[in-house]
C-alpha cells in the first residue's frame, strides 16, 4: 500500500538527503497501484484457464474412460480445491517444497536487522523469515499479501554476501511483496506444477491404459481423434502454462530490481550481489519446475545456460546487472 | 430540466470533494506513520547508548570526554522538539557516537568484547533503521506536500486546513557520507 510511495520526482530529492548521488528509475507511466491491480486480474485470470484447461483435460479424459461428465466434475473439484489451497497455502507448500526452515531474530541477529531495516524503507510489515540450508546462493519470497509474506534465503547466501549485498537481494525480495508479485508468482507455481502434473498423469495412462479400452469398446475411429486431440492438449498445455509464467515474470524481475535500487539508493549492492550468484556453480538441489520462477536468480540452470536462453523464467543476468549499474 | 442538471453536477461536485478531502487525510496519516515510525527507531537508539556507555566505560577510561559528549548529545535528542530541532539534535547524537566507534577502534580489547560486538551490529542497524525511516518518511511527505500544492486538491487542502509537512533533512553537509559498514573484513 504505502511501500514505494511514487515513481517520479521524488527519487532525486531523497537520493541527496540519504547522500548517495545515484539517479534510480523506476519505468513511469504506469502507478503503483495499477501494478497490484494487475497482479490480483492476473491471479484471476490464472484461475480460470488452469480451471478451463483442467476442465477440457477432464472431458477429454473421461470420455477416454467412457463418460465425459465425471472427468469435467472431477475436474472442477480439482480446480476449485488447487486455486483455494494455492491462495491460502500455497506459500507453506512452497517453502515445505524447499525445505524453508522458520528462524528468529536470535538466530540471526544480523540478517533479521537487515530485513527490518528495508521493511521500514518499503513501508511493510516485516516478513516471515525462513532459512534452506544449502550452499548454492539464491532467495525467494512467497505469500498472498504483504501481512503474509515469507521470504526464504539459503545458507549459501548468508555466507557469501556481504552486508551491502544481502541488503540488495532483501530489497528485491521486500520489493515483490510489496509490488504483490508474490502472490500471482505463488499461484502460478502451485496450479501450473498441478497441470503439469495432471497431464504427466495422462501422458502415462496412455501408454499404459489407451489401447485395451479401445478395442474393447469398439469405437475405433472416434476414440482416436480424440485421443489425438487429447494428446496433442496434453502436450500444449503445460507449455501454455510455462509461457504464461516466463511471458510474466521477466518484466516483474526488471521492476523489483529498480525498485530495490530504490529503496537501498544503492544499485551497486544489488548489482555487486547478482554478479556474485551467477558466479556461483553450485546447484541448488531443493528447486524445481514448480518453484524456480520464485528465485531472485535462476536455480537450476547450470551457470553457462543461466546468461541467456528463450525459455527462462528471468531476464539475462548480464541485463539486468548493467540496467542496475547505469542508475 | 435545467433544475435536474445543476443537481446532478452538484451531486457529482459533492462527491468529488469527498473523494479529494478523503486522500488528503489518508496521505496524513501515512506522514504520521512514517514520522512515528521514525520516532520508534530513535528511542530505541536512546535506550541502547547507556548499555553502550556502561561497556565502554571499563576500557575508555582516558576517553571520557568522547563519552561524556554521546551522553550530553543523547540527552539533547531526547528534549528536543519540533522536526528541525529534533532533526539536528539527532545529528549531533550520531556524530558523537561516530567519534566513539572511532575512539574504539584503538582498543583492540574493547574492539573485541562480544557485548560490544553485538551492541554495534544494533546501533548500526538502528541507524540504518532511522535513515530508512526518514527516507520513507520524506517519499510520503513529498507525496502528501504534492497533493496540497496541486489543482484541484489544494482547494480542499486550503478549505480544511491541510498544511504541508516539513521535510526531516540533514544539515551538516559532512554527515551526507552515509554510514557504510563493511562485515566481511
Amino acid at each position: 500500500m504505502c511501500s514505494v510511495p511514487d515513481r517520479s520526482g521524488v527519487t532525486g530529492a531523497v537520493a541527496a538527503i540519504r547522500g548517495y548521488a545515484c539517479r534510480v528509475e523506476v519505468p513511469e507511466g504506469k502507478m503503483f497501484y495499477e501494478d497490484i491491480a494487475a497482479n490480483k486480474r492476473n491471479s484471476w485470470i490464472l484461475v480460470v484457464v488452469v480451471t478451463a484447461v483442467l476442465v477440457v483435460l477432464g472431458y477429454l479424459l473421461g470420455l477416454h474412460w467412457g463418460n465425459g461428465y465425471v472427468g469435467i466434475s472431477l475436474a472442477v473439484v480439482i480446480a476449485v480445491v488447487a486455486s483455494l489451497s494455492a491462495f491460502y497455502s500455497g506459500d507453506k507448500m512452497i517453502l515445505t517444497m524447499s525445505r524453508a526452515k522458520r528462524i528468529e531474530k536470535k538466530d540471526h541477529p544480523q540478517l533479521y536487522n537487515v530485513v527490518e531495516e528495508l521493511s521500514i524503507a518499503a513501508g511493510l510489515p516485516v516478513p516471515a523469515m525462513y532459512v534452506i540450508d544449502d550452499t548454492a546462493p539464491n532467495a525467494f519470497a512467497t505469500g498472498r499479501d504483504p501481512e503474509h509474506a515469507s521470504v526464504a534465503i539459503t545458507t549459501g547466501l548468508m555466507q557469501k554476501l556481504n552486508r551491502d549485498e544481502l541488503q540488495g537481494v532483501i530489497a528485491h525480495e521486500l520489493s515483490h511483496v510489496g509490488n504483490r508479485d508474490i502472490l500471482f508468482a505463488t499461484m502460478v507455481g502451485i496450479l501450473v506444477g498441478s497441470i503439469v502434473l495432471v497431464s504427466d498423469f495422462f501422458l502415462r495412462s496412455m501408454f499404459w491404459g489407451g489401447g485395451r479400452r479401445r478395442r474393447k469398446s469398439g469405437e475405433r475411429g472416434g476414440g482416436a481423434i480424440i485421443m489425438i486431440i487429447a494428446l496433442v492438449f496434453a502436450i500444449v498445455a503445460p507449455i501454455f502454462a510455462k509461457l504464461l509464467q516466463l511471458a510474466v515474470s521477466r518484466q516483474r524481475e526488471y521492476l523489483a530490481d529498480a525498485t530495490a535500487a530504490k529503496l537501498t539508493r544503492y544499485p551497486e549492492g544489488l548489482a555487486s550481489a547478482l554478479e556474485k550468484i551467477a558466479g556461483d556453480r553450485e546447484v541448488l538441489e531443493v528447486a524445481n519446475r514448480a518453484t524456480q520462477h520464485l528465485y531472485i536468480v535462476n536455480p537450476i540452470k547450470p551457470f553457462e545456460k543461466r546468461t541467456k536462453s528463450l525459455f527462462s523464467t528471468h531476464p539475462p543476468l548480464e541485463e539486468r546487472i548493467a540496467r542496475l549499474r547505469s542508475m | 430540466m435545467a433544475g435536474w442538471i445543476i443537481l446532478i453536477i452538484i451531486a457529482i461536485l459533492f462527491f468529488m470533494v469527498i473523494g479529494l478531502y478523503n486522500t488528503l487525510v489518508r496521505l496524513r496519516k501515512r506522514c504520521d506513520n512514517g514520522w512515528a515510525q521514525i520516532d520508534v527507531q530513535l528511542k530505541r537508539r536512546y535506550d541502547l547508548i547507556p548499555n553502550l556507555i556502561e561497556t565502554a566505560k571499563g576500557y575508555l577510561k582516558h576517553e571520557r570526554e568522547v563519552l561524556e559528549n554521546v551522553t550530553k548529545a543523547r540527552q539533547q535528542a531526547i528534549n528536543a522538539s519540533g522536526v528541525k530541532d529534533q532533526a539536528q539534535a539527532e545529528n549531533m547524537l550520531t556524530s558523537t557516537l561516530r567519534s566513539l566507534f572511532a575512539v574504539a577502534e584503538n582498543y583492540p580489547d574493547l574492539k573485541a568484547n562480544t557485548n560490544m560486538l553485538a551492541l554495534q551490529e544494533e546501533l548500526v542497524s538502528t541507524e540504518n533503521k532511522i535513515s530508512f525511516a526518514r527516507q520513507h518518511y520524506n517519499d510520503t511527505v513529498m507525496i502528501y506536500n504534492t497533493r496540497t500544492e496541486t489543482v484541484p486538491s489544494n482547494i480542499i487542502a486550503g478549505m480544511f486546513g491541510f498544511k504541508p509537512r516539513e521535510f526531516f533533512e540533514l544539515e551538516d553537509v559532512a554527515q551526507r557520507e552515509a554510514p557504510k559498514v563493511d562485515f566481511t573484513s
